[in-house]
């Protein structure tokens, strides 16, 4: 043996004490490979029911007069029509909204003001989803929107639900974007005020640019979320039990998450005559592969800022 | 004459660059980007104040204790939310007990255990992405296995949409959480804590547990109970599991029964409450969301009082 291997050894320790170690290590370790299982179980549990439904209802079947599972009537457009009418009002209050109170508290607050308000946004965030569907129901639908639109205006309605959802996500624009504007180097804004430049062409036209990634994830992680956003929906745009075809945001309406929801309640159990339950799965599924594709996306773009600084 | 033409010349060069002309456009700029921030504020605010004072009526004739202690009924004279709220606390325990030991863990793993390897970087991937998936495809989760393929175990007489199946949907739904606040804690104690611990003979496993988990404590704290916190708002996975909302009746139920019995939470039961047409039930649903909110409250405080003090004790 030579003295290294003995300076190996002597450092090692004695046996116990190294399978001692050898075992936590592979507790934590099944820890981590816990969160794999979940993903496969996820993964099996909506491929195995969602197949059921769609080897036996069919594709030509997934156009239909409405979406009215208990019934028989599978119209999947309904559902992603509505989905993409309250994701994209509700991107319409928080795209704008998030950027004003990112560019705000990371270009012009100063920092004391920052630690205050900041806070004060990060609120908004903790609110529970069904709270913001009681307000959009009992306040935004009766006493804002309905003064705009006219008394005749459906109590439930998608620009409700939308708007609602909208405020919920307004921290998760504003936080993504403020990261990523406060990850632009100070040397670059320095630059700018040398060559005589205001702070708002500063931040428009060199930290905007500079960010442009993050701000472009920070859309897509709310976007995804305001997909996935179920209770604001289910309890503020009505239709439970089925929806009619509709492009109307002032109207009724269902999106996936609602359909789910609604399919699930009403009585103990989801019940329903042929393929309801299975149903239930196949929309899930379709909102599982949609908001992967939009999250994976967005971490590209995030990694491109860290890349970059 | 030279000598007056250069003391001026600073005084010149100095009007030239504070500018007299008004930047106009700027002002206006950021006039609009703080109204945006006043804007989400006052949403904030407005929506706290509409529900305070829709809930009014209800704290004039019931009082809290009363509201709290009564069950739920669909009279609205009489409903009270006692099967939600002790729901809301037992599954809040349930997703503690189920969350916190393994995200810790995996977070541990993840940080102070594994190598830049595929393994690691897939399960690294993989979390990022649960933390992405919608609540209501955990519901889904829950339905599929717990419900259906556990529904013997979890709640044999009510075809297992118990407690059981609602605290375990809910642990794996903030399990992601967990693990990624717990990394960002471990990330933040310094390589030079571990670098020391295993330079005087620790093993990995002394060195985490008696010098950087004491460290990262205030952060795993902080990170864990808000995860909390979000479960506690969850209703959409607690809807696919069968969390309900008419009365039912544990009985004198044993504690297991009632772990596999059926159950309530009170996201659930404002979700419920919302869509009733009586206006009582809209005042109920208000104070409901009052007590929820309240509830939040002391999580919150909690987080930030358990990470003062430990903070303390390190640094002390």
């Amino acid at each position: 043996m030579t003295t290294r291997d003995q300076i190996a050894t002597a450092l090692a320790g004695d046996r116990s004490r190294r399978s001692r170690e050898r075992r936590i290590r592979r507790v934590f370790f099944g820890a981590a490979a816990a969160s794999v299982l979940i993903s496969i179980a996820i993964v099996v549990s909506l491929f195995g029911e969602a197949w059921t439904f769609i080897s036996n209802v069919g594709f030509p079947q997934l156009a239909d007069i409405g979406w009215f599972p208990r019934r028989g009537f599978y119209d999947i457009r309904t559902l992603l029509v509505g989905t993409l009418l309250v994701a994209g009002i509700a991107m319409l209050v928080a795209g704008p909204l998030g950027m004003g109170v990112a560019i705000y508290l990371s270009e012009y607050a100063a920092p004391r003001t920052r630690r205050i308000l900041k806070p004060a946004v990060e609120l908004l965030a903790g609110i529970p989803s069904v709270v913001l569907g009681y307000f959009a129901l009992t306040f935004i639908s009766p006493e804002v929107l309905r003064p705009i639109f006219g008394e005749d205006l459906d109590g439930f309605n998608l620009l409700a639900a939308g708007l609602g959802v909208g405020i919920l996500t307004i921290p998760l624009v504003a936080s993504v974007t403020e990261d990523s504007l406060r990850a632009v180097p100070l040397a670059l804004r320095e630059a700018s005020y040398g060559l005589g430049a205001t702070r708002m062409s500063t931040s428009i036209r060199v930290v905007i640019p500079a960010a442009v990634s993050g701000i472009v994830a920070s859309m897509i992680i709310a976007f995804s979320r305001a997909i996935g956003e179920t209770m604001v929906v289910a309890i503020a745009a009505g239709a439970t039990g089925g929806s009619l075809f509709t492009v109307d945001p002032l109207g009724g309406g269902q999106t996936m998450t609602a359909a789910m929801a609604s399919l699930a309640i009403g009585s103990d159990r989801v019940r329903g005559d042929d393929y309801a339950f299975q149903s239930l799965f196949f929309i899930g599924l379709v909102l599982f592969l949609m908001t992967l594709v939009l999250n994976i996306l967005a971490e590209r773009f995030v990694r491109r800022v860290r890349e970059r600084y | 004459m030279n000598a007056s033409a250069i003391s001026a010349a600073p005084e010149a060069v100095g009007r030239a660059l504070s500018q007299h002309r008004r930047d106009v456009r700027g002002s206006l700029f950021r006039v609009v980007l703080l109204g945006s921030l006043l804007v989400a504020i006052g949403i904030l605010v407005t929506l706290m104040v509409d529900i305070v004072a829709r809930s009014l009526p209800v704290w004039g004739d019931r009082g809290v204790v009363d509201l709290i202690s009564t069950e739920i009924s669909a009279d609205p004279a009489r409903a009270g939310i006692w099967q939600a709220f002790y729901g809301s606390l037992i599954l809040m325990v349930f997703t503690a007990a189920i969350a916190f030991p393994l995200g810790i863990g995996a977070a541990i793993y993840l940080e102070e255990y594994a190598r830049d390897t595929r393994t690691t970087r897939i399960i690294n991937a993989n979390i990022r992405n649960l933390a992405g998936v919608p609540s209501i495809v955990y519901g889904l989760l829950g339905l599929a296995i717990f419900v259906k393929l556990l529904g013997g175990l979890t709640g044999p007489s009510v075809e297992g949409r118990s407690i059981i199946s609602g605290g375990l949907t809910l642990g794996i739904l903030v399990l992601p959480i967990v693990i990624i606040t717990t990394a960002e804690a471990l990330r933040a104690v310094p390589s030079s804590i571990r670098e020391g611990a295993i330079g005087v003979g620790a093993t990995p496993w002394q060195t985490i547990r008696h010098h950087v988990l004491p460290i990262a404590a205030p952060g795993i704290f902080t990170g864990t109970i808000l995860s909390l916190g979000r479960a506690f708002g969850e209703a959409a996975p607690l809807l696919l599991v069968g969390g309900i909302t008419t009365f039912f009746s544990t009985g004198d139920a044993g504690f297991i029964e009632v772990l596999q019995g059926r159950f309530s939470a009170m996201p659930v039961l404002v979700f419920s409450w919302a869509r009733l047409p009586q206006a009582e039930f809209k005042a109920l649903t208000a104070a409901l969301i009052v007590i929820m909110l309240i509830v939040l409250l002391l999580i919150n405080a909690t987080a930030i009082y358990l990470r003062n003090r430990f903070e303390k004790g390190v640094t002390s």
